[in-house]
Order: C-alpha cells, then sequence, then structure tokens
C-alpha cells in the first residue's frame, strides 16, 4: 500500500474528461486504487465516483493504491495530474 | 481529516417541509463560522441564573419562552453579569424560539464576543424535535462506498462488485423495468436512528447520471422521468455481484441466512455469481421479493425444507406401517 498527495493544477478542475483519463490509467491496473479527499473515498476506476469528488483548481488529493503493480499505477496517475491532464 | 460543520453550515441545509428549521441569523454574524462539534443541545436557564456547573458549552443553547422572559428581566434590572459569563464561555450559537426576538443588551454582548444569534418561528419543542433530527444526520456515522444503490419493488438493493461486472448495466435494466436508481457508482452510506443504513448519491448536487460503457454518461431523470429516480432509500438488502468462480460453491439452498456489516449495521447479504446467460437483474428483482416475503415471515427456502421433513416423515411412518402388516 503507497498514498502519494496530489495538486489539481488545471483551471477547470476534473470533469469529465480528465475523470475519464484517470480511470482509464487506473483500469490499467490490477492494484486496487482509492482518492481521498477531504473526508471522502472512492475507487479511482469509478467515472462518476471521480467525478462526485469535486475536485476544483488547486484542490489535493492523496491516491492511494494496493496491489502487486502499485508502484507503476501511482506513478502514472500523479503523471497525468502533473501534466495537467494536458489542458490549461 | 473530518470537515467542521459550522453554524453557517446549519443556516444552509437544505431541508424542507416538516424538517425546515426556518433558522436566521438576527446578530453576532462575524461567529457565523463558528464549530459545531456536537448534535447536543441545552437550554441554558440554571447558566442565566448564575450556576455554571457542567455548563454544557460546546452545545447550541435554545431560548425557548421561559428563558427569553428571564433574558428579559435580567436586562431591564441591568444584572448582565451572568449573560457575560455565558457568552465568554465560546458557545457556538444562541437561538431564540417562537420568533422572539433577543434584547438590545444581550445582542450587542452576543455581538461583543461574536456569538451568532439565531431565530425560528417554530414553537421549542417541534424546533428541538427538528434540529436533534438534523444534527443526528448531520453526525451520523458514514462511509462513500464504491455500489449502485437502487430501489427495487420498495427494497433497497445495494449493488456491491468489482469494476467492470456490470453493475451499472444491472440497474439500468432494473430501471428499464419499472425501478428506481438511488445512486450509482459512488453511494454515502450513513447510519441514523441507531440501526438504520441510508444510502444516497455521494454529490446530491450532480442529480442521477450513470455511466454506461459505450454510452458515456447519461441522465436518467431525463431518459426515464422522475418516476425513476429517488433521493434516499434504506438499504436492506446487498448483494454482491461476482464472476462465476467455479472453484467457489455458491449457496444452492438459500436457508441459511448471511449478513454483511456496514458500519456497524449487519444487513441480509447474497453472492450472486454472473456469467453469461444469467439474467442478475431478474435475479436481483427475485431477491428483492423473496426479502419482502422473509419480512412478512415467509422463507422459502426453509418452508421448503420442511415440507421434505414432514414428506419424509409421513413416508417412514407408512413404511413402519406396512412392515408391521406384513405387506412389504
Amino acid at each position: 500500500m503507497i498514498e502519494k498527495e496530489v495538486t489539481v493544477r488545471n483551471r477547470a478542475g476534473i470533469h469529465a474528461r480528465p475523470a475519464a483519463l484517470i480511470v482509464q490509467t487506473a483500469s490499467q491496473y490490477a492494484a486496487h486504487i482509492e482518492f481521498k479527499k477531504d473526508h471522502e473515498t472512492i475507487n479511482a476506476k469509478s467515472i462518476m465516483g471521480i467525478i462526485t469528488l469535486g475536485a476544483s483548481y488547486n484542490s489535493s488529493i492523496t491516491i492511494a493504491a494496493d496491489g502487486e503493480d502499485e508502484e507503476e499505477a501511482v506513478e502514472s496517475l500523479v503523471r497525468l495530474f502533473e501534466n495537467r491532464f494536458e489542458e490549461d | 481529516m473530518e470537515e467542521q460543520f459550522t453554524v453557517l453550515d446549519l443556516l444552509d441545509l437544505d431541508l424542507k417541509e416538516h424538517n425546515d428549521l426556518g433558522l436566521t441569523c438576527v446578530g453576532g454574524r462575524q461567529g457565523l463560522l463558528r464549530a459545531i462539534t456536537t448534535p447536543d443541545l441545552n437550554r441554558p436557564g440554571l447558566a442565566l441564573n448564575g450556576f455554571f456547573d457542567n455548563f454544557g458549552s460546546d452545545r447550541l443553547q435554545i431560548f425557548g419562552r421561559g428563558e427569553h422572559a428571564f433574558v428579559d428581566k435580567l436586562t431591564r434590572e441591568g444584572v448582565l453579569d451572568n449573560i457575560q459569563e455565558l457568552f465568554s464561555r465560546d458557545i457556538p450559537a444562541c437561538i431564540f424560539t417562537h420568533g422572539l426576538a433577543p434584547p438590545a443588551e444581550f445582542q450587542s454582548i452576543a455581538d461583543e464576543a461574536g456569538c451568532p444569534i439565531l431565530q425560528t418561528e417554530l414553537v421549542t419543542s417541534e424546533f428541538v424535535m427538528r434540529l436533534i433530527r438534523a444534527l443526528g444526520n448531520v453526525f451520523a456515522a458514514r462511509e462513500t462506498i464504491h455500489a449502485t444503490l437502487v430501489e427495487v419493488f420498495g427494497i433497497g438493493v445495494l449493488i456491491l462488485g468489482d469494476s467492470g461486472v456490470g453493475k451499472s448495466e444491472t440497474a439500468l435494466e432494473l430501471i428499464e423495468r419499472g425501478h428506481r436508481l438511488v445512486a450509482d457508482d459512488a453511494v454515502e452510506v450513513r447510519r441514523v436512528a441507531g440501526n438504520i443504513l441510508l444510502g444516497q448519491g455521494a454529490n446530491p448536487a450532480l442529480g442521477h447520471h450513470m455511466e454506461i460503457r459505450g454510452l458515456g454518461i447519461i441522465n436518467i431523470t431525463h431518459l426515464f422521468g422522475v418516476g425513476s429516480i429517488r433521493d434516499d432509500k434504506q438499504i436492506q438488502l446487498i448483494c454482491q455481484l461476482e464472476v462465476w468462480d467455479s472453484q467457489k460453491a455458491y449457496d444452492r439452498i438459500g436457508a441459511e441466512e448471511r449478513t454483511l456489516e456496514i458500519l456497524g449495521v449487519a444487513t441480509p447479504y447474497l453472492e450472486i455469481p454472473v456469467k453469461p446467460g444469467r439474467n442478475i437483474p431478474i435475479i436481483i428483482e427475485t431477491a428483492a421479493m423473496n426479502e419482502r416475503l422473509k419480512k412478512m415471515g415467509y422463507y422459502s427456502a426453509r418452508e421448503f425444507n420442511q415440507n421434505i421433513m414432514r414428506w419424509l416423515d409421513s413416508e417412514n411412518a407408512r413404511k413402519a406401517y406396512l412392515q408391521k402388516k406384513g405387506i412389504t
């Protein structure tokens, strides 16, 4: 189990398109991946879950992964956040 | 990291009709961000009389007609020590019922202390009941679960399962068959009134949407009408969908009751194996109806087994009788 905190860097926040990107990426790994924001925890392989987190610009999210490929999973998700989901 | 519940949040609670608190802020606005940390309430009669032992300073202070009349008397007589002492205790807020307004001296002490004064038109007993109910919900134990919640024949069915096992597709067919969607993908479960599990969408502001692979995000309210949705529902049955595992022994009789605990509340629990050709929505519909039968005291599997035992008994008796007569 590893955890890493990230910040939403794109202006629009996590709307449908970034959420789809996150789910696509997360689904490539077998590990169980969760996003935590404030007191809410949701499954990172669920689009509606991620959208309902309501993660706006500059909000911080903790990515937690548990499973064999946990490190690769967190690494590629963090990269998505760092690249601002290819938005501004 | 739990979010703080402030006095402003209390004013913002979206409660309707018989739950409405009817609160407005009439003073001490700078204190609206004070946190409410407990669902308990206090009537400050003793404190106003100068007795502060065991004073519940972390509670909302409710001023009914009696307290209001007493505050009125104190301010008319110019005795303000106890009121000042009261506000020095960092109470979260004062609430006046019956639409009563506090005297100006009381107001200015509250303003100085930065303690919000709220007012409601409701009578004290009704208001206190509603407030306890509302705060009970706010402070209820809660958990967000990756699942889908539907109401099937009046039974709240929580569908669990890994991503891609077909929770949303199952729910979609149930909706198509006239049942109702409560929440898809992210269900917020709260434990209220002791042992009731109440489920609702994790973000009610976003409405009832579903994600169906191949279709994308669809709006259930618009597609199927308002009759096909519900805001919240008690969870009465849990169905775990899982890919059929031929090594695993699934329940074939259903005579023993299995339960799953969520937030410490045990709820009837079924494991439903999924494979092509198995119509899961119909199985869930049947499970819901069976659950209703059980609530009425009729257990299909148990009743069936009793019939078999009765039949075996009578068969034994018949054999014994025939043997005795030497007719075998």
